[in-house]
């Protein structure tokens, strides 16, 4: 191993880097530094240049100006180039082969770097055993990568990284998926590898997370380096101003109190096998409940079984006091309640198809007479929701996956408001997003709840629960362990209470 | 899950279950059937569709698709016979192989250049260069039969590796030919699991985006698959003229949907990602015993196309509908409870 830079020495300099598109300036002379094991935080809101910062480190994307040296030799925009110098780029999606087994694809990345012809299938799986030994963790090196929960996946591309000898490992929201003692676990393995002088680069929303793992931050906006120094140097306060420009309070959303109305869905007794086992929640117009619990909590189940997408095998709904039962969630969306998933990507939104059709697609029948559709009332609707919703674009022609994930977020929320829902139960309504954004969702959901809408929050975000609720109800291995009002608990009884039984 | 259902809930599980049903249903009737001439029989009938699905397996399994196989291998047949007549040398008979999968490997790397270079879509290039090389092939190299085939040729379609007699008294025969298959079989199998170019040829098929992130050159991977998915198909091309004595430009084409149903059969996904070498042969196996005794059994052969669409469909459908059922009934075993 090539460990003769000592810490003062950067392993990796960006200097004086700038990039545009066309006319829109996405980089303007930044400057990074990376030190051997070092973790640097690169924090920054969606848009302010974080992910085309990552594309010319790994080579994926060319500069415009400026230099990228490892170890004191310049790279080229070649990825080639940045894997075999030991730059590992860890996407969000982790970018492994769901087809091959857990060591191939360990391996796969050392085969390439080293030129193989052969397939060394042995020399290879004795390469990925040792690595997961490395980081004291335990896969099924045979078993298919399509198999694994999503924090072994996240796992195995670490290890990938590591079997080939990185160095230095940027990890693009890594946590974005993984519960609390997941992340609890990586960062983990984040210090172990830190002590064997792997430098990390790591980009997150997440400020906790920052404070937790980080040596020092750079906080990146609109393009530039707005400040950067030794984590010490900052507070969350501080921090969340610089990526924002603005001072936000991750205090509790101020709110009007709504008066006790009778609820809109009150289930009772309700269980649903190997998912969740008695449970009474009532959901009421002009107020906001969540359910906080940890993945596998069964809490993702629950509110897809109220919206009708699964079937329960005990218990009963109500709707406005009538007993009902929903065989698809046809029968829930006719019912006036509205479900946003918790992957909009794949689960919400025609990433392709404009902002317009994205808004109006489930709400057709409002524009239609004697079974034509109106096109000036659909664009008139969609340029009333982008407004409401104050989504960023220039009009509602362009394709979804141009937006922000914040924007995205929203186009999904204007979908489900357009049907003007009696309930509307979202699933992790913040995951990827970045803070500003988020604020901005909750003070729309709080002035939604105000309205007359009754809204569940499902979430494994303790922060989002508190400054979002009214009331939150914790689900510990599919069952409602605790209820609290969200006005008076404290971040650390409802943490507590969360992971109660995950510790066992 | 018990035994029964397991078998059924792979593609290949059904169509070997399927196999030996049918096999069962035969012998009943027919005696004769289990006797090592109808293997023999067998093996000599799915030679040429073996060959073209062990290519078609490798493309399937990189993602794309490749219709345009039985054109190339018609193709090369035909020009490598124009070729030698044309030069009117002796040459030994495998060379008329090596012209045959250049030829191959040439129209081959057509497809190569337009998908892996311009990144076009698999199933509408080689739609197009199907009809392309047929076309060239009728326009250009002629539309009449060879049937004086060089000496060399009579010479090795007559060189017999088994022959034994069957139930009915006639003489039925393992061509040396069959020997193509074998090496073509060994050579892939080779090639799919013990180099990193056939590793990377599943990497791609798993997902395109993660192979080109760790550097896997797609471009030049994609060219070199077409290249030998040619180069497979000009060798089952000229294993047909060995087999009929006589180049039929108007041959081949025609059967590929037969081939890829073999190779779907056999396990390989349509989606990409999947797709052996045995599971390929067995799909091949059933494919042509159903064709070959139905034809025996004096069913029209239209029955054949209807056969081999239910088993298609079965195949790939029921391991769907039991996982699903398997999933449901093991979720209604728990005791209602959470966890």
């Amino acid at each position: 191993m090539n460990d003769e830079a000592s810490g003062s020495t950067p392993i990796l300099q960006m200097r004086n880097i700038s990039k545009a598109y066309g006319p829109v300036r996405v980089l303007e002379d930044v400057n990074l530094e990376l030190s051997t094991g070092e973790v640097r935080c690169l924090a920054g809101e969606n848009g302010s240049g974080k992910s085309t910062l990552i594309k010319i480190l790994s080579g994926v994307v060319s500069a415009d100006a400026g230099q990228v040296s490892l170890n004191g030799r310049q790279l080229g925009d070649d990825p080639m180039g940045a894997i075999t110098a030991g730059l590992s780029v860890i996407y969000q999606d982790f970018s492994l082969f769901p087809n091959l087994s857990v060591w191939e694809n360990i391996g796969f990345l050392t085969s390439v770097t080293s030129g193989d012809v052969v397939h060394r299938r042995s020399v290879r799986r004795k390469l990925a055993i040792e690595t997961l030994k490395r980081m004291q963790v335990e896969i099924d090196p045979d078993a298919p990568v399509e198999l694994l929960p999503v924090a072994s996946k996240q796992l195995v591309a670490i290890a990938r990284a590591l079997a080939n000898k990185a160095r230095i490992i940027v990890m693009d929201e890594p946590t974005t998926a993984l519960t609390r003692s997941e992340v609890a676990h990586l960062l983990d393995i984040v210090g172990t590898l830190k002590k064997e002088g792997v430098s990390f680069l790591f980009v997150s929303h997440k400020i906790e997370e920052v404070f937790a793992v980080c040596d020092t931050v750079t906080v990146l906006r609109d393009g530039a380096v707005v400040v950067e120094g030794p984590i010490g140097e900052f507070d969350a306060g501080r921090l969340v101003e610089a990526m924002t420009g603005r001072s936000v309070d991750s205090q509790r959303l101020p709110r009007e109190e709504s008066s006790v109305q009778r609820p809109f869905l009150a289930a009772s007794g309700l269980g649903r096998r190997g998912n969740f086992v008695d449970v009474d929640l009532e959901l009421r117009p002009g107020e906001i409940v969540s359910v906080v619990g940890l993945l596998g909590s069964g809490r993702t189940e629950l509110a897809q079984t109220l919206f009708g997408y699964m079937q329960p095998d005990a218990g009963r709904i109500e709707l406005d006091g009538e007993a009902v039962t929903f065989k698809s969630q046809h029968d829930a969306i006719e019912r006036g309640i509205a479900y946003v998933p918790e992957d909009r990507l794949t689960e919400g939104l025609f990433l392709n198809q404009p902002i317009r059709d994205n808004i109006t697609v489930s709400s057709l029948e409002k524009s239609t007479k004697l079974g034509i559709v109106s096109a000036t009332s659909l664009l008139q609707r969609a340029r009333n929701a982008v407004k409401n919703l104050r989504i960023k674009t220039p009009d509602v022609t362009p394709a979804v996956a141009t937006l922000s994930g914040g924007n995205q977020q929203r186009v999904v929320l204007a979908r489900w408001m357009e049907r003007d829902p009696r309930l509307l139960i979202l699933n992790g309504p913040t995951v990827g997003v970045d803070v500003g954004s988020k604020r901005e969702i909750h003070e729309l959901l709080v002035s939604l709840s105000r309205s007359g809408t009754a809204v569940m929050v499902v979430t494994d975000d303790i922060p989002e629960a508190l400054a979002l609720s009214d009331r939150i109800l914790v689900m510990v291995r599919g069952r409602i362990t605790a209820g609290f009002d969200a006005a008076t608990v404290d971040e650390d009884t409802l943490y507590n209470e969360v992971i109660r039984e995950d510790r066992a | 899950m018990n035994a029964l259902a397991r078998i059924f809930a792979t593609p290949q599980g059904i169509v070997f279950f399927v196999a030996v049903l049918f096999a069962l249903v035969l012998g009943l009737i027919n005696p004769a059937f289990f006797t090592p001439a109808t293997l023999i029989d067998l093996a000599r009938n799915g030679l040429v569709t073996g060959i073209f699905a062990l290519g078609v397996m490798m493309v399937l399994a990189s993602g794309g698709i490749d219709v345009s196989h039985t054109a190339i291998g018609a193709f090369a047949m035909y020009a490598t016979m124009k070729i030698v007549l044309g030069i009117d040398l002796d040459l030994p008979i495998i060379a008329y192989f090596v012209i045959a999968a250049i030829i191959g490997a040439g129209l081959g790397l057509i497809n190569g250049v337009l998908i892996g270079g311009l990144g076009l879509n698999t199933l509408i290039v080689t739609l197009g260069t199907l009809s392309f090389f047929r076309g060239a092939l009728l326009t250009f190299l002629g539309t009449t039969y060879i049937t004086s085939v060089p000496r060399e040729v009579i010479n090795f379609s007559r060189t017999i590796l088994i022959r034994i007699e069957n139930a009915v008294g006639q003489m039925v025969s393992l061509p040396a030919s069959f020997l193509v298959l074998v090496a073509v079989t060994i050579v892939l199998a080779i090639i799919m699991n013990f180099t990193v170019f056939g590793r990377k040829v599943y990497a791609i098929g798993g997902s395109e985006e993660a192979a080109q992130r760790i550097g896997i050159r797609i471009r030049r991977v994609k060219v070199l698959i077409y290249v030998i998915a040619g180069a497979i198909a000009g060798l089952a091309g000229m294993t047909h003229v060995t087999l009929s004595r006589m180049a039929n430009p108007f041959d081949l084409v025609g059967m590929e949907l037969n081939v890829i149903a073999a190779v779907v059969l056999g396990g390989a996904r349509i989606t990409g990602g999947h797709g052996t070498v045995l599971g390929t042969l067995l799909g091949v196996f059933v494919i042509t015993m159903i064709n070959t005794t139905l034809l025996m059994a004096g069913v029209p052969s239209y029955w054949q196309k209807f056969v081999i669409g239910c088993l298609i469909i079965v195949g790939t459908g029921l391991p769907i509908v039991i996982d699903r059922l398997a999933r449901h009934r093991q979720r209604m075993k728990r005791p209602l409870e959470a966890g």
